[in-house]
């Protein structure tokens, strides 16, 4: 039997603002347990949530971006289920009503564009944390994370392979950070995902029972949690078994996903519209304004790449991957004057192999856009090789100089001088009868022999143009 | 003193009649001879003396706030910085809050000094003070008989003079029927009009504090301190506080009074009915024209609250799971058993049932049937009064079916007790506000007259229930043992 696996992904991802979505408490990562939570985050009796301007404004930003109906009135409602990381009891996030409607995004995997559908994307609080380590048998509770804002994207079960799933959460990864409405961390939980799975007889129609697997926060585990899962479901379907709709877990130490609770048992979160809060009326002006604020989006950018740039699709894929990326490459033609495929092998090539082996982001780049620039303008202009750019180019890596200084003082320039080339040939077909013996009697190969020679007397600074062109004249003769 | 009303209070503190320290000392020395009535749960004592000192010496620098040095008291579900703050629950009977509601800051900024907190139904959960976990209010004037409720605690401070006024909440008449059944004046202020903020929800889009006093012109005074926006509640509205004395004395000549044609049928009683014309004539002889209005979705008024309420209690109450603050048990064998325990010991039976019809309410497969329907219904309802309100500039009507009843008579039966709030809860569904005068005795016992206006028109109940008391002294009546 040939299966078909379908997935849709339900992704969390924390909107960048400075204070909570329903309190004036700061949302920063990393502070002592429980100074980061007032009386709002706390639950206290009598205290009421007041909602966040800036996180409608994300969301808008998000809805437009996804070219998705952003609703003219949104509502939040109460999730009700006990929990201790819950203070109050329910959890405030938007049933009925979410704040963006039905959109898209495009994907591409194995070279063919597939668009996945969004049903919606809507605003919620993130609970607080449950810490069990050094509490001697009991739980502690960090509310710092309590009332951080969260824009759950939910997408359609458009997605048929984990290949394609991975694709569609790196795409929404790059779109949040794009829009600057989200940091995208994924070790600090700000973009975490739950997979729906399910399988089906490839060719028929209907859905089969789904999974739903949780909190799987980096792309490679969602990959592996979706792999594994799909083999359990064929091996239970093909033993005669049924699927029970169920949550489940993905284990990454043993790669194995367990059940967390049934449907039966699932809650039943009695949601309704949360009085505390009015709906949330968006206006033609904000949708306007969020709209003109919008930067240009991945798709486009890429697209822009292409035909301005003349990159092929793969590395204008590369660049407009992140803004800071795209922004540096465009920053560099620019400043260089140098052709685009030239500057986009520097960046795709030495500076992000660097930057990756080094574990850092291109805002993190030793080298700046100018210093980079300042070194291909001097291969262009032919004071120093290819190869002596790389060695320029490590020694940049680790000071402040720029191209120039550092070719000045390491005595890197190239040698275009034909007489002082000529000097260097001459001896070195002196030294070498033997050599020149076989060259003339037709041994083509030993012409390396004499431009690795030339190259080493002159410590690779002489122009290698240059260096062929004097030796065939030379050893002609 | 005990017998001045706030205005007169805050006049004598001016003129040096009385320091605010012989006030509050006064007061606190009253309180303490009738502790038998039960009305407070917390007496500051130490702090209400240091905060009269230093409204004493406000006062002697001049360019005091109008109610610097008078006395008041907050009912126990407004959050007092530093104080216990119960809610009437022996789940927040050990909770001090670490913040002060708004209410009470608007309070203290206008050099009001609290004497203590006020008893109250449980959760502002009754309409007899009986479910409160500090147990019953008396009625000063009936010493069996509840002060009704849930500002029981309130009701009866005030009408036995051991404050001049007193905070109170109403959520489906809990600020109007024991204003009545104690003979004082009461008002709930328009939905959005006072903060919500630190105010312990339980029902949240029914909920509004209001003030409890002697008078109409106490009432204006004190509203005056407690209304206006506040960034902290949503839901409170932004709009400009007007002068509320300063239409007290507005002529009523020509004011149209609707009269519910539902609130005078057969099911009221000929004495409260012949109480409720004879306050209606009074209005008349000031030249108000009577007319007759409808209101047919009256009758399904109950049933929704008892929707709405709940559902919404069930999960404001939800918070209160012993994990951080409030009782819990002790030993705990798991998560569960620290929930179950914890609530099911700390909650009362009124707290309970509440929450069970609630959580059943927004339940799955039942949410359509209850909750959707009960909130078609308050649109209904609040479309039939605002009908009416075209109409008319005021609808006036009994609050409580009867005047106040005996301690432990309706505890069995909560529809019963449900039904003493059948004239009040429309106008909560409603948002509206409404207020209670005292309108005439039955059996020697209070009984109030309802004043129910359009939106934030809180300055034309207060005139108009200030001309009432400008022709009538029930308001000024003290009861027995209490002069």
């Amino acid at each position: 039997m040939q299966w078909e696996t379908v997935i849709g992904l339900e992704i969390h991802t924390q909107l960048a603002t400075k204070s909570k979505i329903f309190s004036g408490a700061a949302t920063a990562y990393g502070a002592e347990a429980n100074t980061q939570a007032c009386a709002v985050d706390l639950g206290l009796p009598g205290v009421l949530p007041v909602l966040n301007e800036d996180v409608v404004r994300m969301a808008v930003k998000f809805g437009l971006a996804i070219e998705a109906e952003v609703a003219d009135v949104s509502v939040f409602a109460r999730k009700n289920y006990f929990y201790p990381d819950s203070p109050k009891g329910y959890q405030i996030s938007q049933m009925d009503h979410p704040i963006v409607g039905v959109g898209h995004m495009d994907i591409e995997v194995g070279g063919v564009t597939k668009r996945i559908g969004i049903t919606r994307a809507h605003l919620e609080e993130d609970a607080g944390k449950s810490l069990h380590e050094n509490f001697h048998g009991l739980t502690g509770i960090d509310l710092n994370r309590s009332g951080t804002p969260l824009l759950e994207i939910v997408s359609e079960p458009d997605m048929r392979s984990a290949k394609e799933a991975i694709a569609y959460m790196r795409k929404i990864h790059e779109l949040v950070q794009y829009l600057e409405i989200s940091d995208g961390n994924m070790q600090e939980g700000s973009f975490r995902c739950d997979a729906n799975v399910s399988i089906r007889p490839k060719g028929q129609a209907e859905y089969g029972t789904r999974t739903e697997l949780k909190n799987i926060n980096s792309f490679k585990f969602v990959e592996k949690a979706i792999n594994i899962e799909v083999e359990r479901q064929i091996e239970i379907i093909e033993n005669g078994g049924k699927i029970t709709q169920e949550t489940r877990l993905y284990d990454a130490d043993k790669n194995e996903t367990r059940s967390m609770r049934s449907k039966e048992e699932a809650n039943d979160y009695r949601y309704f519209p949360d009085p505390d809060l009015l709906p949330v009326f968006i206006s033609e002006e904000l949708r306007a304004a969020v709209k003109a604020d919008l930067p240009e989006l991945p798709q486009v950018k890429r697209e822009r790449f292409i035909a301005e740039y003349q990159l092929d699709a793969e590395t204008a894929g590369i660049l407009s991957s992140s803004k800071t990326l795209a922004h540096y490459f465009e920053a560099l033609v620019k400043a260089s004057g140098c052709d685009a495929k030239t500057c986009s092998n520097w960046v795709t090539g030495d500076l992000l192999g660097t930057l990756n082996k080094q574990g850092l982001d291109i805002a993190q780049s030793p080298i700046s856009y100018d210093r980079l620039a300042g070194l291909l303008q001097r291969i262009a202009d032919n004071t120093i090789s290819g190869k002596i750019a790389k060695q320029v180019f490590e020694a940049m890596l680790n000071s402040e100089d720029n191209a120039d200084a550092i070719i000045e003082s390491q005595g890197l320039k190239q040698i275009t001088d034909s007489g002082a080339i000529e000097a260097i040939i001459d001896k070195i077909i002196a030294e070498n009868p033997g050599q020149v013996e076989q060259y003339l009697s037709g041994k083509d190969k030993v012409f390396g022999f004499f431009v690795g020679q030339t190259m080493k007397a002159s410590q690779g600074k002489a122009n290698p143009g240059e260096v062929n062109k004097i030796l065939q004249d030379k050893l002609k003769r | 003193m005990h017998t001045k009303t706030i205005a007169q209070l805050a006049q004598g503190l001016r003129t040096g009649d009385y320091s605010s320290q012989e006030l509050t000392e006064a007061y606190l020395a009253r309180i303490t001879q009738h502790q038998d009535l039960n009305s407070f749960i917390t007496v500051t004592e130490h702090q209400a003396i240091a905060a009269a000192k230093q409204a004493d010496a406000i006062l002697a620098a001049g360019d005091a706030p109008f109610l610097t040095g008078v006395p008041i008291a907050h009912k126990d579900i407004f959050c007092t910085l530093g104080v216990k703050t119960s809610c009437g629950s022996k789940m927040l009977d050990k909770f001090i809050s670490p913040y002060n509601a708004t209410v009470v800051e608007k309070f203290n900024a206008a050099g009001a000094v609290s004497l203590g907190k006020l008893n109250m139904d449980e959760f502002a959960m009754g309409s007899s003070n009986e479910t409160s976990f500090y147990g019953a209010v008396k009625n000063p004037w009936a010493i069996d008989c509840v002060p009704g409720g849930s500002s029981g605690g309130s009701a009866a401070a005030v009408a036995a003079r051991l404050i001049p006024g007193a905070t109170g909440t109403d959520t489906g008449g809990s600020i109007r029927q024991p204003a009545a059944l104690c003979g004082i004046t009461g008002l709930k202020p328009t939905y959005g009009r006072v903060s919500r903020y630190g105010m312990v929800a339980y029902a949240s889009s029914l909920d509004q504090g209001g003030p409890m006093a002697q008078t109409a012109e106490d009432a204006a005074l004190m509203l005056q301190a407690m209304a206006g926006f506040d960034p902290k509640d949503s839901t409170s509205v932004d709009c400009a506080v007007p002068d509320y004395s300063a239409g007290l004395n507005n002529s009523l000549a020509g004011l149209k009074i609707g009269l519910p044609k539902e609130f005078f049928d057969e099911a009221l009683n000929s004495e409260m009915a012949a109480t409720i014309e004879a306050a209606i004539n009074e209005y008349k002889k000031m030249g108000a024209e009577i007319t007759e209005v409808s209101m047919p979705n009256l009758k399904l008024a109950i049933p929704a609250y008892y929707v709405i309420a709940p559902a919404e209690c069930s999960a404001n109450l939800s918070r209160l799971d012993g994990v951080r603050y409030g009782h819990r048990c002790e030993n705990p064998a798991d998560l569960n058993d620290l929930y179950i325990r914890s609530r099911g010991e700390a909650f009362g039976t009124e707290v309970k049932r509440r929450i069970l019809v609630g959580t059943y309410a927004l339940s799955e497969g039942y949410y359509d049937a209850y909750y959707i329907k009960a909130q078609k219904i308050r649109r209904l309802i609040s479309d039939d009064f605002n009908k009416a309100l075209e109409q008319v500039d005021v609808i006036m009507g009994p609050v409580s079916p009867t005047p106040a009843f005996g301690i432990g008579e309706k505890t069995d039966d909560p529809i019963e007790m449900y039904l003493a709030d059948i004239y009040t809860i429309a106008i909560n569904l409603a948002g509206l506000p409404a207020m209670s005068i005292p309108a005439g005795f039955i059996d020697n016992k209070p009984v109030g007259l309802q004043i129910i206006g359009n939106y934030f028109d809180e300055a034309k109940l207060l005139n108009v229930a200030h001309q009432y008391q400008q022709v009538t002294d029930w308001h000024q009546q003290t009861p027995k043992g209490f002069e």
